[in-house]
């Protein structure tokens, strides 16, 4: 399995505070992974340093066959190169509607001049139905956003993560707030995604990990604690005595 | 799914109809062209109010669609009015010279005429040589170039800084209104080249040009009015694709475009760039028809009242911005030139010139407060949009994301 | 002439008391009594010398009088006295002598001495020794400001004279400087002035620089060789730096030594008288809209002798090299003029260390004013992340609010006492009207709070305007205000600045008290962090934003009295200050009061630092101070003390 993103070493600290610390991970193509462990673990900030959001103060961040570092560039190149990142709060644009938004998403040029001249060609309507069609949103596409639950704009928030069509999804607790109902459609989705490409799924909810059914990464204290199948790692001591037997 | 343009912004079209029904009118009504009901002033007035339409829809293409609340507009305002106003100035300033040395026995070289002109435009600060930033001030193409270039250049050097450092919010907003200070105080100096606090004048005067300021009045209206149609529809086209999704999506919130791939430094550097441009031809076709510019023009507050225009207008919807700025310009113009009566109340006379700034100030609150959608606003009581019902929520995390009460479902 | 008269004068006054004749004044009036009754300038001197050095009393009197233009001579027997206006034209003389009245005669009889302004400098000069010893204090001090703002050489020996005789230490120690300051200009011993400069030579006094500069003045000459018999500074190349050849051109020409050019006008005037039948020089009229053409025409017109010829460069060159240009002293010793050049250094160097510490005095005050004025901004924006466009209207409410307490209270020093609080209380009392009215709907929406609060600004603004009037409002310092305080010559800050150095100090202190050591600044900074939190530890968030709200405009009130007693109460004031003190605030950093400390430092000592590269352009200072804020913010986007990592909250 060759290897989509490394992380190697990171460290990042605020104000004396060591939120990563020498933190090394790896992911694959085609692979789902989890990332679960206690607040302040270093979860969000592990997204921020892989999404570009964060400078961390050492370590190497590589990226995709020709291993490019991801450090020096923005948070828009990055995006470009194909990570998606998914919020913990849903957040799309709610002025505008289900179909802009997506439009907005859909992999095509994102320079200012292509998109200035850019009109939406038949094949791209098409595309957005489609995505709409696979994230229950067919009939909503003229709403505005704004208006939608709260599911299904995390709905349309994977939607327009895969429209990007990434290689790798960074997905911060998609189920948090979510019915029994609609947890179950966002697992399909994300186990439907991660066939294709790589997924990491920020989560603390056990049942959706365990209905996710991959490899589990568990983070404490800004590093990684343990990593393995899921049973493998609750049966782990280490976690037991940080996370979960608490 | 997709319509047309046209069919997507039906307003596009029914602005258009009414600018050209009011500047056919203004015509018919005018001393120049028609049957003379109008003053010439009061058309003067009219195509002035036309090019602070033009700056406001520029300013709400900015703050209202991108969410950059810009404090600095009325610098490249002022500069377009600058640049085409050295033309003027010079050209006038040559005829009347070349006329005046041709009485002499000697008809004069060029270097003679350019030394009298340069006498003749900088006496008044104690100079008589041309700096350098007139170098092309003897050519209408060149400044007429300049006109776009310089407020251009100027926008995006000072946005590439501002943005490529992530200022934003309010924190923009001062950089920007200390950008304008800077301007207007450097442009007081009586070394700065462009005359100090005596600025540019006569330039109502268009050089070579016989026929009367009834006539010449009309012209600029049309050409205001030509902008104005022009600077629309390209607004509009701006806002209605794809681009304009992204500039909302930046207002609303910032970090989500980025995440999504575009670089949201160079769509912000675009339309500040291309705003200050439009702001700039807005200015370089009001300053002809004031006659005169000086760097008072360019303080701070002037932009700020920009923001008030559109604020008051309705931001984030294009005719909104007009409205804003033809009622307010109009209104203000009708209070402090002291046609509005005053009000007697026994022990105190209100005098509308003096109250005047007192009832703006008091109704922007009102309006913020209250009815952001500005007039605007009413327009959706007519088409029966209302807001969302987001329990005060705003529909963005940005600080420049519309409100609950700005939106429309 | 003068040389003379001041060597009698010298002598005369060495012997001065010595000489006291018994027959009174009128006989030595008598003995010079034709040149007295002609009043020459020219002639004159020895009559004056000759009263002055009488050593009798009444000398000064009649030099008084003479000078005053109230000497009349009587035409019967040529007698002077001193002249009243009596009835009709009739004048009433008395004796210079007795001082007894010895009758009333008429105009006709008499003659007036009138003394032209060059006497009445002399019998002036003759006046300084004995107002320089007069028994009263007050004169001798005027006697010496009147050398003091107008020395002469005639002055330095009775000024020597009088210095032994001084009761008054303080006038003594005035005398002795003065004497070597005459002794540096108007001494003829060269040794003696030398020394005389070398011992000023660390004195910081204006006056002795303006002693000094007199004496290195130079005078750029020019000649085929050197001359030997002047004190030469220098030679200076034309073509240099210091001497462009235009102007080493002109200076010959100037001298005689050269033709003089002939001007782009001197053609065209030739040329214009010059026209025969439509040409000039066989060149038609028409084409002479070129300065090639009008060389052309020129030249034959030259070559004809009508027209002197053209100085080409060549020429100038030539007459350039011919001459040797230099700089030459006034001042003929040029021993004198090395200690001075040497001396002058010295001042110099000592000079601009005192100027740099005036400058960073000047700067401190400007930061205080700007810290003064922001700290309000500092607490609503930093604090509460509201924006208060209206901050510099507060400014000017307190500013008001003093001027119109100064109305009732009519001591300064009351009425600023009462006018703080007051102050206070008035705008403490209008930033809680605006929060609770208008800033508390628009939390979390700073931009509109930004435009909301310019609404009130102008609206403020204008209800100033409207009670007030446009023109300024004195709001005027306690008498124990005014002056400054003195080190020396260079450096000085007055007690207004100083005043409200120690203002801003207090209110540092008070702030830092308030935030640090009481409830509401724990409420405050808890609100701040975590407004949610906080009010479910039972804070009342909006009565804590209230009332942080109705300190930092209060403070701003307090500004308000302290900026319009330096500076011009009017409606405008506040915008004055506004935007230093948002830049203040951002430069320094957001959230933090040692931000705005920093902040105010960094624009205080810049503005200082640009105006004193530029002196001549406040408006260009501010410009690139600007400018220079624009680009800091480049690398410290958050201000000089940012707060870091998560808590900046991106």
């Amino acid at each position: 399995m060759s290897t989509l993103l490394e992380v190697s070493g990171v460290s990042v600290t605020f104000d004396g505070f060591r939120a990563i610390n020498n933190l090394s991970f790896q992911i694959g193509n085609a692979e789902l992974r989890a990332v679960i462990g206690p607040n302040g673990a270093g979860k969000t900030t592990f997204m921020d340093i892989v999404t570009g959001k964060t400078r961390p103060d050492e370590g190497r961040v590589i990226w995709g066959e020709k291993s490019v570092s991801l450090l020096r560039m923005s948070e828009a190149t990055i995006a470009q190169a194909g990570i998606g990142r998914k919020f913990q709060k849903p957040t799309v644009f709610e002025d505008q509607s289900v179909q802009e938004n997506l439009l907005m998403a859909l992999k095509n040029k994102r320079g200012w001049l292509g998109v200035l001249f850019y009109r939406p060609s038949k094949g791209d309507l098409e595309k957005v139905e489609e995505l709409a069609a696979e994230i229950g949103l067919k009939d909503e596409l003229t709403r505005k956003s704004g208006e939608l639950s709260h599911g299904q704009k995390q709905w349309l928030e994977i939607g327009m993560l895969l429209a990007q069509e990434p290689r790798l999804l960074l997905v911060d607790e998609p189920a948090a707030g979510m019915t029994p109902q609609e947890r179950e459609h966002t697992t399909d989705i994300l186990v439907q995604a991660a066939k294709t490409r790589a997924v990491v799924v920020v989560e603390h909810d056990m049942e959706f990990v365990r209905r996710l059914n991959c490899k589990v990464t568990v983070l404490h204290e800004g590093s990684v604690l343990a990593e393995g199948s899921l049973d493998h790692v609750t049966s782990n001591q280490d976690v037991i005595d940080v996370y979960l037997g608490r | 799914m997709e319509r047309s343009f046209v069919a997507k912004n039906p307003s596009v079209l029914v602005f258009l109809a009414i600018l050209s029904l009011f500047t056919l009118g203004v015509t018919v009504l005018s001393e120049g062209f028609g049957i003379g009901v109008i003053s010439t002033s009061f058309v003067k007035t009219l195509g002035k109010t036309l090019c602070l339409c033009l700056i406001a829809v520029a300013m709400d293409l900015v703050w209202g669609f991108t969410g950059i609340l810009s404090l600095g507009h009325f610098a490249f305002f002022g500069l377009g009015g600058y640049m085409i106003g050295m033309w003027l100035m010079y050209e006038r300033t040559r005829l009347i010279v070349v006329e005046s040395l041709s009485q002499a026995e000697i008809p004069p070289t060029s270097s003679e005429v350019v030394d009298a002109i340069g006498t003749q435009i900088f006496g008044v600060v104690g100079s008589s040589e041309f700096p350098l930033i007139w170098a092309f001030s003897d050519s209408l193409f060149l400044q007429l170039v300049l006109v776009v270039l310089v407020p251009g250049l100027l926008a995006l050097i000072f946005g590439w800084l501002a943005f490529r450092s992530r200022v934003t919010g309010v924190y923009l907003s001062i950089l920007t209104q200390a950008m304008t200070l800077a301007l207007a105080l450097y442009l007081f100096q009586n070394d700065s080249g462009l005359r100090g606090n005596n600025g540019l004048s006569g330039l109502q005067n268009l050089p070579g040009v016989t026929v009367s300021q009834d006539v010449v009045s009309i012209w600029f209206l049309w050409a205001s009015a030509l902008a104005l149609g022009l600077g629309y529809l390209l607004a509009a086209w701006v806002v209605s694709g794809k681009f304009g999704s992204v500039i909302r999506g930046i207002r609303d919130n910032e970090a989500r475009v980025r995440f999504l791939g575009y670089s949201v430094e160079v769509y912000k550097l675009a339309v500040f760039t291309l705003t200050a441009c439009i702001a700039a031809i807005a200015g370089a076709l009001y300053y002809p028809q004031a006659g005169i510019i000086n760097p008072e023009e360019m303080a701070p507050i002037a932009s700020i009242y920009l923001a008030v225009w559109v604020a008051i207008g309705g931001r984030g919807r294009l005719y909104g911005a007009v409205i804003g700025a033809a009622f307010v310009s109009l209104l203000s113009t009708w209070f402090t030139g002291g046609q509005a009566p005053d009000i007697p109340l026994g022990f105190y006379t209100i005098k509308w010139v003096d109250w005047w700034q007192v009832l703006l100030g008091v109704s922007f609150v009102l309006v913020t407060l209250f009815a952001p959608q500005g007039i605007g606003g009413l327009f959706d009581l007519w088409t029966n949009r209302r807001a969302p019902q987001r329990h005060g929520a705003a529909l963005g995390p940005d600080e420049s994301a519309l409100r609950e009460k700005e939106a429309t479902e | 002439m003068l040389r003379l008269f001041l060597a009698g004068l010298a002598i005369l006054c060495a012997c001065l008391t010595a000489n006291a004749q018994e027959g009174g004044l009128q006989p030595i009036l008598q003995e010079h009594q034709e040149i007295i009754a002609k009043s020459s300038r020219k002639t004159i001197g020895p009559a004056i010398d000759a009263i002055a050095s009488s050593g009798l009393p009444q000398a000064q009197v009649m030099l008084e009088t003479w000078a005053a233009k109230n000497v009349w001579m009587r035409k019967s027997d040529g007698l002077f006295f001193a002249g009243k206006k009596a009835e009709g034209r009739s004048y009433e003389l008395a004796d210079f002598d007795t001082g007894e009245i010895i009758g009333t005669f008429e105009k006709s009889d008499l003659k007036q001495l009138k003394p032209n302004s060059g006497i009445r400098a002399m019998i002036g000069t003759a006046l300084v020794q004995f107002q320089l010893t007069d028994p009263d204090r007050a004169k001798r001090l005027a006697a010496l400001t009147s050398i003091q703002r107008d020395p002469e050489g005639a002055l330095l020996e009775p000024l020597r004279a009088s210095i032994d005789g001084e009761p008054d230490a303080d006038l003594k120690a005035q005398k002795q400087r003065l004497e070597r300051l005459l002794t540096i200009g108007y001494d003829e011993d060269t040794a003696a002035r030398v020394a005389a400069i070398e011992e000023m030579s660390d004195d910081l006094g204006v006056d002795v620089r303006a002693a000094l500069n007199p004496l290195v003045v130079t005078r750029l000459q020019t000649a085929v060789d050197l001359p030997s018999d002047v004190n030469i500074a220098g030679v200076v190349q034309p073509g240099s730096d210091d001497l462009s050849g235009d102007t080493a051109y002109d200076l010959l020409v100037a001298s005689d030594l050269a033709a003089p050019r002939v001007s782009a006008d001197d053609i065209r005037a030739a040329l214009a008288a010059n026209i025969n039948g439509g040409r000039v020089g066989g060149v038609p009229v028409a084409q002479l809209n070129s300065d090639a053409a009008r060389a052309q025409a020129y030249a034959v017109l030259a070559e004809a002798g009508t027209v002197p010829a053209l100085i080409t460069q060549t020429d100038i060159d030539a007459a350039l090299g011919a001459h040797v240009f230099f700089e030459t002293y006034a001042e003929p010793s040029g021993e004198v003029t090395a200690a001075a050049e040497k001396a002058l250094d010295q001042i110099e160097l000592k000079v601009g260390l005192n100027q740099t510490l005036d400058l960073t005095l000047d700067a401190i005050s400007l930061a205080s004013i700007y810290f003064l004025a922001a700290i309000g901004l500092a607490i609503t924006f930093g604090v509460m992340g509201v924006i208060n466009m209206a901050h510099g209207e507060f400014i000017m409410m307190g500013a008001y609010t003093g001027y119109v307490v100064q109305q009732f209270i009519p001591d300064h020093t009351l009425s600023i006492i009462v006018a703080i609080p007051m102050a206070f209380a008035v705008t403490f009392a209008m930033g809680v009207a605006m929060e609770r009215l208008v800033i508390r709907w628009l939390y979390s929406r700073p931009l509109e709070t930004l435009l909301a609060t310019f609404g009130i600004s102008i609206a403020l603004q204008q209800l100033a305007k409207n009670i007030f009037g446009t023109q300024a409002r004195p709001l005027t310092a306690p008498g124990w205000l005014d002056g400054a305080w003195v080190l020396n010559d260079v450096v000085s800050i007055s007690y207004i600045r100083i005043a409200i150095f120690v203002l801003a100090m207090i209110f540092l202190g008070l702030f830092l008290y308030i935030m640090k050591r009481t409830r509401l600044g724990l409420e405050m900074r808890a609100v701040t962090q975590n407004p949610r939190m906080a009010g479910s530890m039972g804070i009342n968030p909006g009565r804590v934003n209230m009332l942080t709200f109705g300190l930092g405009s209060g403070i701003a009130g307090i500004a308000g009295v302290a900026i319009g007693l330096f500076a011009k109460v009017t409606s405008d004031l506040g915008s004055d200050y506004i935007v230093q003190s948002f830049m203040t605030v951002v430069v320094g950093g957001v959230g933090n009061i040692w931000g705005a400390l920093a902040g105010a430092g960094m624009i205080g000592f810049l503005q200082k630092g640009i105006e004193w590269m530029n002196p001549s352009n406040t408006l260009a200072a501010q410009t690139y101070m600007i400018i220079f804020i624009i680009i800091f913010i480049q690398f410290r986007p958050r201000g000089i003390i940012a707060l870091k990592g998560r808590a900046a909250g991106d």
